[in-house]
């Protein structure tokens, strides 16, 4: 008899994701599927909104990943008033990305991640935190923080406190930047990237006691979606929407960003409200894609930038032909894209052009329809808005980073839990197993939460306190009758 | 300054003197008493739409409203009392509850005389339950909106359109809950022909409610100090 296994994060239950592991009658795992309930009736909020509150609109809807939201919303916003911005604001704009992309991967990494990564997935789970990883590695949780309150001072310093929501505005930015400003920040970064790079050498010393981990955490063929820069350089603000199949030849190249519709096709679930995107002409299972830092360095034949090319070149090792496809690698994909921001953080500071102070070009709605697309830390973000004739939201579509990552995710939690999940954790699930507490093992919850967490999906359960996710086990027979749940510390009684 | 008998009352015990043309609010300023207003504003006729300025009146059982409340010989008025404060917060939580208000995108969010009153009186959430009316934005004039999710119906447009720019362009229509500003004859504000452009009502809207378009969240400012200006002069010709 088939059995599901849902897997809930049990205190924040709104809007957040679940997991079902479908099981067959042998107890193996069938199918597995990550439940999404975000952006609830967003669309209709929206509507008949005037366009200059979509920036801070959707940026404080979406809490977690807010700068990108205000970018990809703004650059939509630049289209429906028909005008090129000036340069300083893209410049601007370009520097708080890179400000947003420090801070969220050093939290990803070193908040989220680095417990696993360096004291072990199954490690004693009450030191397996950041706490555990200070105590454990002082150094390390130094590094973490000094290089999420660096991104973080970084945006503050352009924004405003708490992203003041207008900085960001239609048509540039409301505010230049001040050179004492752009000082302070440059007088930080040798410190940071010293620490990013040894943290990149410390990473690099730990992977290969996570062979299994690499072989079986989403580890499969699939597409990589990405903004293109010149050069092959990777691109996170502007440029064409670029597809390459899992062999890394280039399947489409999408300089129009109204277009992403002729290429991406978006599979709807009834039970998640997260759409799942796939590659048109080659369906949902085909045309399966990864975005984020992981497609974005598969995407790039370099970086442009002095440090972060040495760490490419060593990344590419990874793999022998083509992309590196292993989920796993998110994790140093992310720490070379930090050390490539800060390099690019350098740089940006450096030209004239970035203190100009003519930062906003003002316009009334001039066109029907504007798409913004830029690269959030999570992978590409698509916002598309009509407006009406007098410059009122008709039609809102937004595909975040984590709907790209959905099937992807989906395939990954799939493979991990028929890897790790062994015979005698699918006994308990026996039909006559009826009174006996399920007896999973921590471990294994932690490694399909270490899954999802790979992609960094920005479901606010995947960034809780500790860097743990407070999950449960819910067992339950195809009739949807309840046969028991276990908490993490149920399981962690266990091992 | 204009004649009058002088008459003499007490506010919050304070022995005070005043003209019988002027109102318990004016009276109140004059002696540095505070007293909380929204519709009020200077220059223009006061009407007492939104009873935020009411004052208990010895004698009379229920509050009254200061802006267009006349002293008497020998009133006793109380500016300040729990059950006043009561009072004024719930009229604030009325309001909002009937509009729809997100200050974090609102163009004047931290500008706001709304906002900043409700910071005043202590209103930081809502105990009643919202209405969350769908209303919608009439962008249709080329240089300003109307958003009616943020009108507290206080009128200062349609005074200020009327009496000092005397376009008249701004009106009240429906009852209760239905109320809402037009114009003209309720048409969209683009097509309203008696208005001016003169953007006075878009200045004195003390919300976000009247603002210039192309404004992002936070970035609106409402300058009014043009109105004792206006009606200075005019007093002077
Ligand atoms: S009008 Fe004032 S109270 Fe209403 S949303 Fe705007 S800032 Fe907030
Ligand atoms: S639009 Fe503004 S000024 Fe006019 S009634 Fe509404 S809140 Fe008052």
């Amino acid at each position: 008899m088939a059995t599901t296994i849902s897997i809930d994060p049990v205190t924040r239950i709104e809007g957040h994701a679940r997991i079902s592991l479908y099981l067959d009658e042998n107890h193996r795992v069938s199918d597995c599927r990550l439940h999404v309930t975000q952006f609830r009736g967003f669309e209709a909020f929206c509507r008949g909104r005037p366009l200059e509150e979509m920036p801070a609109l959707t940026a404080r809807t979406c809490g977690i990943c807010p700068v990108s939201h205000l970018l990809a919303s703004a650059k939509a916003c630049d289209e429906l008033l028909a005008v090129r911005i000036p340069p300083a604001a893209e410049l601007l704009r370009r520097l708080l990305n890179y400000g947003q992309l420090v801070q969220s991967h050093a939290l990803s990494f070193f908040h989220l991640a680095s417990p696993d990564l360096l004291l072990g997935m199954d490690a004693d789970p009450g030191q397996r935190n950041l706490f555990g990883v200070a105590a454990a590695m002082p150094e390390v949780a130094r590094d973490g923080i000094a290089l999420r309150r660096f991104g973080q001072q970084l945006i503050q310093r352009l924004a405003g406190k708490r992203i003041h929501p207008a900085w960001v505005v239609a048509g540039g930015v409301s505010r230049p930047l001040e050179r004492k400003t752009g000082s302070i920040i440059l007088a930080e970064l040798p410190a940071m990237l010293t620490a990013a790079r040894n943290n990149l050498a410390r990473l690099q010393g730990v992977l290969e006691n996570f062979q299994a981990e690499i072989a079986s955490f989403a580890n499969f063929p699939s597409g990589y979606l990405a903004l293109a820069g010149t050069g092959g350089r990777p691109e996170y603000y502007d440029g064409p929407l670029r597809l390459l199949d899992q062999r890394g030849q280039e399947l489409f190249s999408e300089p129009v960003a109204a277009n992403y519709g002729h290429h991406l096709a978006e599979k709807v679930e009834p039970d998640s409200y997260l759409k799942s995107p796939y590659y048109r002409p080659l369906g949902p299972e085909e045309g399966m894609y990864r975005v984020g830092p992981l497609a974005r360095l598969n995407a790039a034949t370099a970086c442009g930038t002095p440090t972060a090319d040495e760490a490419l070149a060593a990344f590419r090792e990874l793999s022998s032909n083509g992309p590196v496809a292993s989920s796993f690698h998110y994790h140093y994909a992310r720490l070379i894209e930090i050390i490539h921001a800060l390099e690019k953080i350098e740089e940006l500071l450096g030209e004239e052009a970035t203190y100009d102070c003519r930062v906003r070009a003002t316009a009334g709605a001039n066109a029907p329809e504007g798409t913004g697309i830029c690269e959030a830390p999570r992978g590409t973000l698509i916002h598309h808005y009509r407006i009406d004739e007098q410059g009122l939201i008709s039609g809102v579509n937004m595909i975040i980073a984590t709907g790209h990552n959905n099937l992807a995710m989906n395939r990954g939690l799939l493979q991990a839990s028929r890897a790790f999940i062994d015979d005698g954790d699918m006994a308990l699930v026996a039909p006559t197993d009826q009174a006996a507490p399920p007896a999973i093992r921590e471990g294994l919850l932690n490694r399909l939460e270490a899954v999802i967490r790979c992609y960094d999906p920005c479901l606010s359960c995947s960034t809780h306190a500790l860097g743990q996710m407070p999950l449960a086990v819910e067992l339950r027979r195809n009739s949807g009758e309840f046969i028991g749940r276990v908490t993490r510390e149920m399981a962690a009684n266990h091992d | 300054m204009s004649g009058g008998r002088v008459i003499t009352l007490t506010i919050d015990d304070r022995d005070c003197g005043a003209r019988e043309e002027q109102t318990i609010l004016e009276v109140a300023r004059e002696n540095g008493i505070f007293i909380p207003t929204l519709c009020h504003l200077g220059g223009l006729h006061p009407v007492g739409a939104c009873r935020i300025c009411i004052v208990d009146v010895e004698g009379i059982a229920r509050p009254q409203p200061a802006c267009v409340t006349r002293p008497v010989e020998g009133m006793r008025v109380a500016t300040d009392s729990p059950g006043l404060r009561r009072q004024r917060r719930l009229i604030l939580e009325l309001m909002l509850a009937e509009g729809n208000h997100v200050c974090s995108v609102c163009v004047v969010n931290g500008h706001c005389e709304l906002q900043e009153l409700a910071l005043q009186l202590g209103v930081d959430h809502l105990e009643l339950p919202a209405l969350y009316p769908r209303r919608e934005v009439d962008a249709s004039h080329p240089r300003f909106s109307l958003d009616r999710n943020r009108c507290v119906l206080c009128t200062r447009c349609v005074r200020v359109c009327s009496e000092i720019e005397g376009a008249h362009t701004w009106d009240v229509m429906g009852r209760g809950l239905a109320s809402t500003v037009i114009s003209d004859l309720n048409q969209p504000w683009g097509e309203a022909e008696s208005c001016t452009t003169c953007g006075k009502c878009v200045q004195v809207c003390p919300t976000g409610a009247l603002f210039d378009k192309g404004k992002a969240p936070g970035e609106m400012r409402k300058r009014h100090s043009f109105l004792p200006l206006l009606t200075a002069m005019r007093e002077e010709e």
